[in-house]
């Protein structure tokens, strides 16, 4: 059990150049095995750093340590003081005898006013479904819930463990547009744990690619190019990594309707490039498809998230 | 005056079941019942070691049921065995023990079976005393530690992460279990203490909306359970601890009645 391990003695200063969290040489091992070592990992504050990796590679384990839930057997942390976490984890099921509102879900871990649940909630484009039971959530509500629940705490840092794991295609580019658009709101440093080895957020600051071990770290595009991601990944990596640009024409209301923006209607929509790379599997009808977070419409019926 | 051991019982069982319905909740939204069950078996040895010791017997139970939760614990960390394993384990070698303990005292008269069923009818001021005294205690520290101990149910992870602490929530959680099951062994024997706890819970579950009111409302249908109990254990002359599981048991199954194809709206999905 993950909880019950010691709490690390963190050095509770601001760690030089005012980083938020800094690991040097981590490694953690179970039963003789290292299950991650040699972790070099800094996140800044406001910035994007996501880890990919094959399973097992150990991204939860390097989260876990980043989020104090584990302590490190080797290596050096220092986080900074006061620094507020928010953590959705990667799967979180709640007991069927719980009576729990989306509501109640959102003050789990501390009190806050009624009208920032709400706003939270209406921000992730679930406002429609505070009094609903987080039981009857489909896994891409249960998702967002969980994210307004931790952007309601309003984190310096906030951990997403595979945020768009249960979510189809059109619900991922969803989130992902709905994190950016998160950091950009409440400057808040991300850290990014991907499922998805070939597509990383145009927005990540810094991909680590895990192995056991970091086997790559840096820039999206500095990654894609590099040999040891290629050798990682296998035939598949011929495709490189495709990073997840587009153009934002429109937004998104709270059910899902297309909200078109004009020029200078939303100060992100052109402050991306034109360099989309995306990959053939990854294209997508954003602008003509049917609307991918209809609240009525469970985007994952299996409830792979929720554990119905 | 011949009421008068009936209002002790009933204010005795109210009082436990009060306190017994939260801590119960508890018990089921963290799918703990063998715990409990394990723990309340345990009292028979701490009843047990109260006497042997001459000790007050409330504080021989408590101090045993803490005992076992803590082995519990240990050889759970320890590895190699599963959790159930362990708790059957432990829980009918605590009772055996308890037992054979129980046994070997040949000078005392002992009276195992207000031991194993309860012994309500026998309940006198000083028992009351530390039913709403202990209660209240054990009440007020429930309430405290609410929402960590909700939080720490819910997601462990995401509370320790977020800067609560489960690891101390569950042990604080344990120590009320094992408070609660050295005041409620009196009414309904430590065989019949982890009905008290889930039953009413259970029946709660389905009328509730949030966690407080499922608390609340297993409260309610705890006490309703106690007074029921006890006016037909007394009307058919049976044992009043069993009689009041069953008459929990009552109420639980008709809870399961549909009755929300009764009501027009929303809740018929349940039904």
């Amino acid at each position: 059990m993950d909880a019950e391990a010691p709490k690390p003695d963190f050095a509770h200063a601001p760690a030089p150049g005012s980083a938020l969290f800094r690991a040097r040489g981590v490694g953690v091992r179970r039963g003789g095995d290292w299950l991650i070592r040699g972790i070099d990992l800094t996140i800044d504050p406001g910035e994007i750093v996501t880890l990919i990796g094959p399973n097992g590679s150990g991204k939860s384990t390097t989260a876990k340590v980043v989020l104090g839930l584990i302590r490190p057997d080797a290596g050096k942390i220092e986080r900074a003081a006061k620094v507020r976490v928010g953590y959705v984890p990667q799967r979180l099921s709640i007991d069927e005898t719980l009576p729990f509102s989306v509501k109640r879900l959102m003050t789990m871990t501390g009190p806050a006013p009624e009208a920032d649940i709400r706003a939270a909630l209406a921000r992730v484009g679930i406002g429609h479904l505070a009094d609903a039971a987080v039981q009857r959530l489909s896994g891409g509500e249960f998702q967002r819930a969980l994210m307004a629940r931790a952007i309601l705490r309003k984190p310096d840092l906030l951990v997403l463990d595979e945020p768009v794991q249960g979510v189809d295609f059109a619900g991922e580019v969803a989130l992902y547009e709905l994190i950016r658009d998160i950091r950009n709101e409440l400057g808040c440093a991300i850290l990014l744990i991907s499922h998805d080895l070939h597509f990383v957020m145009a927005e990540t600051d810094r991909v680590l690619c895990l192995n056991q071990h970091v086997c790559c770290a840096g820039t999206p595009q500095s990654v894609a190019a590099d040999p040891e991601y290629r050798r990682l990944f296998g035939p598949r990596a011929v495709e490189a990594l495709a990073v997840y640009q587009h153009h934002h024409d429109h937004a998104h209301g709270p059910h899902g309707e297309v909200i078109p923006l004009r020029a200078g209607g939303d100060p992100d929509a052109h402050s991306h490039g034109d360099g989309a790379v995306c990959h053939a599997h990854h294209e997508h009808d954003h602008d003509h498809g049917p609307h991918h977070h209809d609240p009525d419409l469970p985007d994952d019926p299996a409830g792979a998230t929720d554990g119905q | 005056m011949v009421s008068d051991f009936l209002l002790h019982a009933a204010l005795a069982g109210i009082g436990v079941a009060i306190v017994a319905a939260p801590l119960g909740c508890f018990v089921v939204w963290r799918r703990m019942a063998y715990f409990g069950d394990t723990m309340a078996h345990s009292a028979l040895l701490g009843a047990a070691a109260a006497i042997a010791f001459d000790i007050d017997a409330t504080l021989g139970v408590f101090t045993i049921s803490v005992l076992v939760a803590l082995a519990l614990l240990a050889l759970e960390r320890r590895g190699g065995l599963a959790t159930d394993t362990l708790l059957g384990l432990l829980s009918h070698s605590a009772l055996a023990v308890g037992l054979v303990v129980m046994g070997m005292m040949t000078g005392i008269r002992l009276d195992l079976f207000g031991y194993l069923f309860g012994d309500i009818l026998a309940v006198d001021g000083r028992d009351l005393a530390l039913i709403w005294g202990g209660g209240a205690v054990i009440l007020g520290l429930l309430a405290y530690i609410w929402r960590p101990l909700l939080a720490a149910t819910v997601a462990p992870d995401v509370a320790a992460a977020e800067g609560m602490n489960p690891a101390r929530q569950r042990l604080i959680f344990m120590l009320l279990l094992a408070g609660v099951i050295a005041i409620a062994m009196k009414i309904v024997g430590i065989l019949l203490i982890t009905a008290l706890l889930i039953i009413p819970a259970a029946a709660a579950r389905r009328i509730a909306h949030g966690p407080e009111a499922m608390a609340a409302i297993a409260a309610g249908i705890g006490g309703l359970a106690v007074v029921g109990g006890l006016a037909a254990a007394v009307q058919a002359d049976t044992p009043a601890g069993p009689t009041i599981v069953v008459a929990a048991l009552v109420l639980f199954l008709v809870g399961l009645l549909p009755w929300a194809k009764l009501r027009p709206g929303k809740e018929a999905e349940h039904g």
